[in-house]
């Protein structure tokens, strides 16, 4: 007999155990990964002899105090406040739309409509000029409180305070509430894709346990909504970082890019600082990726089998007391 | 008033001109078990909703426990009641789903136990006890802690019956609990049902469970296309139907579960070789 005979003798004596194969070659990978490494040594290679990245200069650049005041103050204060904004006001509109009340949802959709058409940069140099309109200040008082008094013949004030429209349009405070209006209309319809994901019957068993509308809104079908709106809000959030980039239109200057590009235009090394705010923009995009994908994990709980780790809640817990009372506080 | 728990008379429901239900009358008193028989698309699973208001019934009435449901009569006029007051009615009847329902984002005790905290007001720890006995008394306390993906389909339903009891409902609607259930973990569902039967609750059931039916329910109503065709003791209507609707039905009923039956045996029998 062969051997293979033989082999084939053992095998049936014996029932076939573990697998130990010899795995395929992949050419194709080896061929790609000698293309990418050749690649990669150019570009490093270019980096660090061209002269025009004048990387001393780079490094230096990106810590002037005028650099990082601009990014915490314009570029992350910026991104956080309209992101708020965007997300409570975009899911208070994607409520609306969704609403039985025709009244709030043509509102909402309206809203929609309305700031989604509007670039930013428009919006944003808008929002600085909107001064123009309340010249004597914006008063907080009862609605048409003059007019009323003309027709009853009555003198006084009504008027609770009044603003310098100035410093609430202009400055970083009119930049967050442009940026945030506007991110609401995009939120709300991620918001509205997020509601309508998830399965009717569970806003019918929470209906049949006698819960209201907007307890079962708030307890059982954000929830899970927010499953599906997290990965998109990400989106949002890194698109938001570089949206900081138009404040100029306001204009407010204490912002990362514009600091450094005014470094770059006194000191003729134009080049360099655009090195340092991509650096600047890399590095806090990953940070929002690291949040973003704990976040995903937190809202994907019970969906698939494997059981939440700890480290899932305690994180959430630490950053942003999700659970527990008042729900709708993280939203 | 009479004394049932629920009383419908000359219940209507269209879908799109589509009529479901064609003036239903049914009462159901205190302690009982009502099994609802018939073909699907027979309007049995429509009428269930209706009575706890998951769907706006188009003409009748249905009472539960002596209140008009989703309306209010004052001065012989109706008043489309308030969605918190229909909110209010639904507290009393628990409702079971065919396909459980249960919160995936929520572990088996916490779905049992979110409304009586967030609904009933009740403290967190004295929702925590009862919701970990009525997990017992479903046979899983020792699952609190497991997500509903993962647990069986058998094990999920027993959880949503846990929730639906921790309202303390005065009346349990059951929409076809076990047909989304692999046939071996049907028993587990019924057997808990069984019990709750036993220990007194009013009971809806929809089902093709003939033998649960038979063994477990006052009485059945055989449902065909929106009316009701014949209702009495099990025994009378699924041994000796009297409506040829009801016979046919029955018939078609026994093929498949026999059908059923041969094919679990077959598989059982493959398992343990």
């Amino acid at each position: 007999m062969t051997e293979s005979g033989s082999s084939a003798a053992t095998a049936a004596d014996e029932r076939p155990g573990a697998i130990d194969a010899v795995p395929v070659r992949h050419l194709g990978r080896w061929v790609a990964v000698a293309f990418i490494a050749l690649g990669i040594a150019m570009l490093v290679q270019f980096m660090l002899t061209n002269k025009a990245f004048n990387w001393s200069f780079v490094w230096k650049a990106m810590i002037q105090t005028p650099v990082i005041n601009g990014l915490i103050g314009g570029t992350l204060l910026g991104t956080a406040g309209s992101m708020v904004i965007g997300v409570v006001l975009g899911v208070i509109v994607a409520v609306m739309r969704l609403s039985d009340n025709p009244v709030l949802a043509w509102t909402a959709w309206a809203y929609t409509w309305f700031f989604r058409a509007i670039p930013r940069l428009v919006l944003l140099t808008i929002m600085g000029a909107l001064g123009v309109l309340y010249p004597a200040g914006m008063r907080i008082a009862i609605p048409f409180d003059r007019q009323i008094q003309d027709l009853l013949g009555m003198h006084g004030t009504w008027t609770f305070a009044t603003l310098d429209a100035n410093q609430v349009f202009t400055g970083i405070l009119g930049g967050i509430i442009g940026l945030g209006l506007s991110e609401a209309a995009y939120m709300a319809e991620i918001a509205r894709a997020g509601i309508l994901s998830v399965d009717p019957g569970q806003n019918e068993a929470a209906a049949a346990l006698g819960m209201s509308d907007g307890l079962a809104m708030r307890r059982i079908v954000l929830p899970q909504a927010m499953r599906v709106i997290v990965p998109p809000t990400g989106n949002e959030t890194i698109a938001m970082v570089k949206d900081t980039s138009l404040l100029i239109g306001i204009p407010v200057s204490n912002e990362l890019f514009f600091q450094l590009s005014s470094i770059g235009s006194r000191t003729y090394q134009t080049f360099p600082v655009l090195v340092a705010a991509v650096i600047w923009y890399l590095l806090i995009c990953s940070v929002l990726m690291v949040i973003q994908s704990r976040l995903e994990r937190y809202f994907g709980r019970g969906f698939g089998t494997r059981a939440p780790g700890p480290r899932d809640q305690a994180f959430l817990a630490k950053m942003l007391s999700f659970r527990g009372g008042g729900g709708g506080g993280g939203m | 008033m009479s004394t049932a728990l629920v009383q419908a008379i000359n219940v209507t429901k269209n879908f799109h001109g589509n009529e479901v239900l064609k003036g239903i009358d049914l009462d159901v008193e205190q302690r009982e078990v009502v099994c609802l028989l018939g073909p699907s698309g027979s309007g049995k699973t429509t009428f269930l909703r209706c009575i706890n208001q998951l769907e706006t019934i188009n003409g009748g009435r249905i009472w539960v426990d002596g209140e008009l449901t989703g309306y209010e009569d004052r001065n012989g006029r109706l008043h489309r009641r308030t969605n918190k007051d229909i909110a209010r009615q639904r507290r009393q009847i628990g409702m079971v789903f065919q396909r459980f329902n249960l919160f995936p984002h929520k572990t088996a005790l916490e779905n049992v136990v979110e409304a009586p905290v967030h609904v009933g007001g009740r403290s967190k720890a004295e929702a925590n006890k009862r919701g970990l006995e009525l997990l017992d008394r479903v046979g899983l306390s020792d699952r609190c802690d497991h997500y509903p993906a993962q647990l069986s389909g058998g094990q999920q339903q027993r959880v949503a019956i846990a929730r639906a009891l921790a309202m303390d409902p005065k009346l349990m609607l059951f929409d076809e609990p076990t047909s989304a259930l692999d046939p071996e973990l049907v028993g587990e569902v019924l057997t808990v049902m069984r019990e709750l039967a036993q220990q007194g609750m009013t009971m809806i059931v929809v089902t093709h469970e003939m033998g649960f039916a038979r063994d477990v329910a006052d009485r059945v109503v055989f449902m065909d296309a929106g009316v009701v065709v014949e209702q009495g003791a099990p025994t009378d209507v699924i041994d000796n139907p009297q409506h040829e609707r009801t016979k046919t039905f029955l018939s078609r009923i026994r093929e498949e579960t026999e059908e059923h039956a041969a094919a679990l045996q077959a598989r059982l029998d493959a398992e343990q070789i």
